[in-house]
């Protein structure tokens, strides 16, 4: 396999009610170190299904995803080692109500790295004063705003020190006054040469920060490609249709 | 009147010492109650944990296939079976089938009294705590794995703590019904309070004495018992602030 490619994908399928409503239909897909994808569709085009098949939130019915050369989708394979290479970032934050900004952040690489907690802490400041939130160390999710709650879910995913985040809907449940707040972090990251999946609403991102934007629509991916060409001239008649009717 | 009553007092517990009786029940309620309690716990946290993670997981564990899924189907299955049998006899019965029949070598009534308070109150806490598990967001779990914790450890370090605070005031009742429970340990020949106030008014022909004392008693142990847990749920809400 070549050593650009992080995350292989062959063939995966998704199938609920014994092969009655097909999520994922097929996807083939190669995703490179440093590189920013961008998955745009309909509601209901498999795009979050797809992702969090990525790192076995979703069990695929059929297929193969190699991570880093392991086919991760292989029953013999701890997928809690490789899932620590891979941050995700949820529409809903998903931060433990019941630790502070500090504990969210340090309990896996504790737990899990083995590191100590002074190393763990002093990492984990470094990274909220990146993303401008060092004075919240000690607060509870329950005192942030959702922007702040996001940024925070970004650095947790971040203190693994991961290979690839995964974003799904990072900001669909924001405010909007809250959105270029966590857009900004991502695109920092993004230029920090962060290898990235995105699913996402936010076409202007997907223009501005995007390597490469994958169309998908009834678990396939219809078409692909860097932003100009998927923007400016798509050539999928639904993902014409797809575009005429989200405001960019 | 009043003099009368404090004569009567002294007579029925202070006459051959008769106090100490009422101390030895009281330190035996203790005892069973306490350590139902931590055996019930026990027992409810590992119930709840592989009850609700075969039905959360069974569709993704038989497509992952593996031996695991049966062993977690067997497991479940005994769960249920043993939910069913304990709520669905008194636990008076319980306690003589464990002192009688099964532990007949066992004759210490405080052990024995342990063991089936504790079985008994497990089988209510693990449908607390399984309520408390069902309640927690599933992208807690998500976010949990995501992180790269194993099952085990996304529930030790991340749902359990959730599911005890959600669970506290629910299973703050159910250590009260337990410590009221625990009033039948007569039965198998243990002098707990109960048992006490009985033997006092039946050697001293007052009953209204001993028994409104024995009341007393649970009475202040419950209100305790619901401050200290006040307190407890206070300190754990800091995070809702």
């Amino acid at each position: 396999m070549n050593g650009n490619v992080l995350i292989k994908v062959e063939g995966l399928k998704k199938h609920y009610n014994s092969g009655e409503v097909k999520a994922l239909d097929g996807i083939d897909c190669e995703i490179k170190k440093g590189e920013v994808v961008v998955v745009i569709g309909p509601s209901g085009s498999g795009k979050s299904t797809f992702l969090r098949s990525l790192n076995l939130l979703e069990i695929p019915s059929e297929g193969h995803i190699y991570f880093e050369g392991v086919d991760i989708t292989d029953k013999k394979v701890n997928i809690n080692v490789h899932r620590q290479k891979m941050g995700m970032v949820f529409q809903h934050f998903n931060l433990f109500p019941n630790m502070t900004v500090l504990g969210n952040m340090t309990a896996a690489p504790i737990t899990l790295l083995g590191k100590s907690r002074e190393e763990a802490e002093k990492n984990a400041l470094e990274l909220l004063a990146r993303v401008g939130l060092a004075d919240r160390a000690n607060a509870y999710p329950s005192q942030l705003s959702g922007g702040q709650k996001q940024r925070v879910a970004i650095v947790r995913s971040l203190a693994m020190n991961p290979d690839v985040m995964l974003f799904d809907e990072p900001t669909s449940a924001l405010d909007p006054e809250m959105v270029g707040e966590v857009l900004d972090v991502m695109k920092e990251l993004a230029r920090e040469g962060m290898t990235m999946v995105v699913v996402t609403h936010e076409m202007g991102f997907a223009k501005e920060v995007g390597s490469r934007v994958i169309f998908m629509d009834e678990g396939r991916i219809l078409e692909q490609g860097t932003p100009e060409k998927i923007f400016t001239s798509p050539e999928n008649p639904r993902l014409k249709d797809f575009l005429s009717k989200v405001l960019i | 009147m009043l003099l009368s009553v404090i004569e009567s007092f002294k007579f029925v517990f202070f006459e051959d010492n008769r106090y100490q009786k009422l101390i030895e029940g009281f330190c035996n309620t203790l005892k069973i109650t306490a350590g139902a309690l931590l055996i019930g716990v026990i027992i409810g946290i590992i119930i709840a944990a592989v009850r609700t993670s075969y039905d959360k997981n069974k569709e993704s564990m038989q497509l992952r296939g593996g031996i695991g899924y049966h062993i977690l189907r067997a497991v479940d299955a005994v769960c249920r079976l043993y939910l069913t049998v304990i709520r669905g006899t008194p636990v008076v019965v319980q306690l003589m089938i464990l002192y009688f029949v099964v532990f007949i070598s066992i004759k210490n009534g405080v052990v024995v009294g342990i063991l089936a308070f504790g079985i008994n109150s497990g089988a209510y806490v693990a449908e607390i705590f399984r309520a408390g598990i069902m309640s927690i967001d599933h992208g807690q779990f998500e976010a949990g794995r995501s992180l790269g914790f194993n099952y085990f450890r996304t529930m030790q370090k991340i749902i359990i703590p959730q599911m005890f605070k959600a669970t506290l005031p629910t299973l703050c009742n159910e250590f009260i019904a337990l410590l009221k429970e625990t009033s039948v340990a007569g039965y198998v020949g243990v002098i707990d309070l109960t048992k006490a106030g009985n033997i006092i008014a039946g050697r001293t022909f007052n009953y209204f004495i001993p028994l409104f004392t024995v009341a007393a008693i649970y009475l202040a142990i419950v209100m305790l018992l619901t401050f200290l847990v006040g307190k407890l749920e206070r300190r754990l809400r800091k995070s809702e602030r």
